[in-house]
């Protein structure tokens, strides 16, 4: 039931129309909520959509326990109160809560490894829904397997909920660097590069023509601040996903607004400096070293 | 003629890919995200992206009236769906602090033809091209009424999506996406600079 057509002409869920909305949300900031209170702030901030998830992902880590796809009734709360694209997360494998809320209408699917896996081995086939999917990546091979399964936006993963840009940026420079670096070889090269990568060849032949991915390329886990943003978008995101970094910092609705603006004029110290100063405390944080769980490594 | 230079609206949303198709076409592009460079600019793209955010960066920037100030001194410009919405006279369903700069008399709809589930494509007959375009609809914008100074260059199913008031364009899809210039083409070779 991917790509379909009716009477009218119209062909609803392509390829184009799934990745045209991820085009749509490039030099933005797509912040997570857990209830329509937050998703109006996030509004009210300017973020381009709001991520509706049950707990954000410091408190998954804290609380621990399973963690599964949110209670329907609060994103159909959330879808009520905002006019913004509103976005949900699947387990990964997990394809009856995707189709559950593709039913809901959610705007984008994010099969996610904040939330506990549901498959060991495989992901959702994403080519199979109408509702575009965003799935996350530490490195070129994982964005490449993960487009070739259905994914219309990658996120780098980071590392989730500890407020610490380290690992986004780790993901960030291995991905973009290896675009750089097929940009460079040779044809007998490009066969070597899909079997180090374990991604389909095409795939890989089609980033030395281009230089980029083929879908939009975001940044998510570990933004907490407008420098984050910054940073991470002049290392090549395109936009980004904040998470705990609005909610659990001390002035959310401050904090959101400044990383927005922070989006848009990444590339100018002088507004950073503006949108930089008063916002009160940013998320506390927390070293990689000391983590139980690292979220990145879900995934396949 | 002296190469225009195009300034696309870069506040956020699909910017980057006007500027390759402009680029392509032989304009000169600046993204514009400042007072200042807008008004370095002999015609302006607004893209596509959420009209909300856009309408929020263009206060905070401090773009609002300058942006206002040339469009009423008749600067030449071309606003795709989230721009669409930004040029509109009167806009339903948006936030009642989103701004509508009223450079073209039509009343929008914001996410009028549905959700992303419902976004689509379709081919259209659009005035002065004598093949189809095949557009492409992102939670699109649905213009209800069009005042009699609006030309209708485009529909779907009597619903325009392609309008033009004076030397501003407007499009409910996103021609940018398309992999076809010519809607771009035609826009640069009427700007009359």
């Amino acid at each position: 039931m991917t790509a379909m057509s009716d009477n009218s002409g119209r062909t609803t869920g392509t390829p184009l129309v799934k990745r045209g909305l991820a085009e749509m949300l490039k030099g933005g900031v797509i912040m997570d909520v857990v209830n329509p209170e937050q998703a109006k702030i996030a509004e009210d901030a300017g973020a381009t959509a709001v991520m509706a998830l049950e707990r954000v992902p410091s408190d998954i880590r804290r609380d621990g326990g399973v963690s599964r796809m949110s209670d329907p009734e609060m994103i159909q709360g959330i879808q009520a109160t905002v006019s913004i694209p509103v976005m949900a997360k699947a387990r990964i494998g997990h394809f009856a809560e995707a189709q559950i809320l593709q039913a809901l209408g959610v705007d984008y699917i994010d099969e996610s490894e904040v939330l506990t896996p549901a498959d060991e081995a495989h992901h959702i086939d994403k080519w199979a829904f109408t509702v575009p999917f965003v799935c996350g990546a530490t490195n070129l091979g994982e964005a490449l397997r993960r487009i070739s399964e259905g994914a219309c936006m990658i996120r780098s993963k980071g590392e989730a909920g500890t407020g610490n840009v380290v690992e986004a940026v780790r993901h960030l420079r291995s991905i973009m660097g290896d675009i750089r670096k097929i940009g460079q070889a040779d044809n007998a090269e490009l066969f070597d590069w899909a079997k180090q990568l374990q991604a389909p060849l095409p795939l890989v032949q089609e980033i030395a023509e281009t230089g980029e991915l083929p879908v939009p390329m975001f940044c998510a886990g570990g933004i907490a601040t407008p420098a984050d943003a910054s940073l991470v978008m002049q290392l090549g995101a395109q936009a980004v996903f904040v998470g705990s970094g609005i909610f659990k910092s001390d002035e959310p609705a401050k904090m959101a607004t400044a990383i927005v603006e922070a989006a848009t004029h990444f590339q100018d110290p002088e507004i950073l400096v503006k949108v930089s100063t008063g916002l009160g405390d940013a998320m506390k944080g927390l070293e990689i070293a000391t983590l139980e769980t690292k979220l990145a490594e879900r995934g396949w | 003629m002296v190469t225009p230079t195009v300034g696309v609206l870069a506040l956020q949303g699909a910017f980057a890919a006007h500027a390759a198709i402009l680029e392509s076409l032989g304009a000169n592009t600046v993204e514009v995200r400042t007072s200042e460079q807008l008004a370095d600019v002999d015609a302006l793209v607004v893209p596509g992206g959420e009209s909300t955010t856009m309408s929020m960066l263009l206060e905070r920037s401090a773009m609002l009236e300058p942006l206002r100030q040339r469009m009423a001194d008749g600067l030449p410009t071309f606003g795709t769906c989230a721009g669409m919405i930004l040029l509109a006279t009167e806009i339903s369903d948006g936030r009642p602090d989103q701004h509508a700069l009223g450079a073209v008399d039509i009343s929008v709809t914001r996410n009028g033809y549905g959700r992303q589930i419902d976004s689509f494509e379709s081919d259209l007959d659009v005035v002065g091209l004598d093949a189809p375009f095949h557009a492409v609809f992102i939670r699109a914008p649905l213009v209800g009424r069009s005042g009699p100074a609006v030309e209708v260059l485009a529909s779907v199913d009597g619903d325009p999506v392609l309008c033009r008031q004076g030397n501003v364009l407007v499009s409910a899809f996103h021609p940018e996406l398309s992999d076809d210039d010519r809607i771009h083409r035609q826009w640069i070779e009427s700007l009359d600079l």
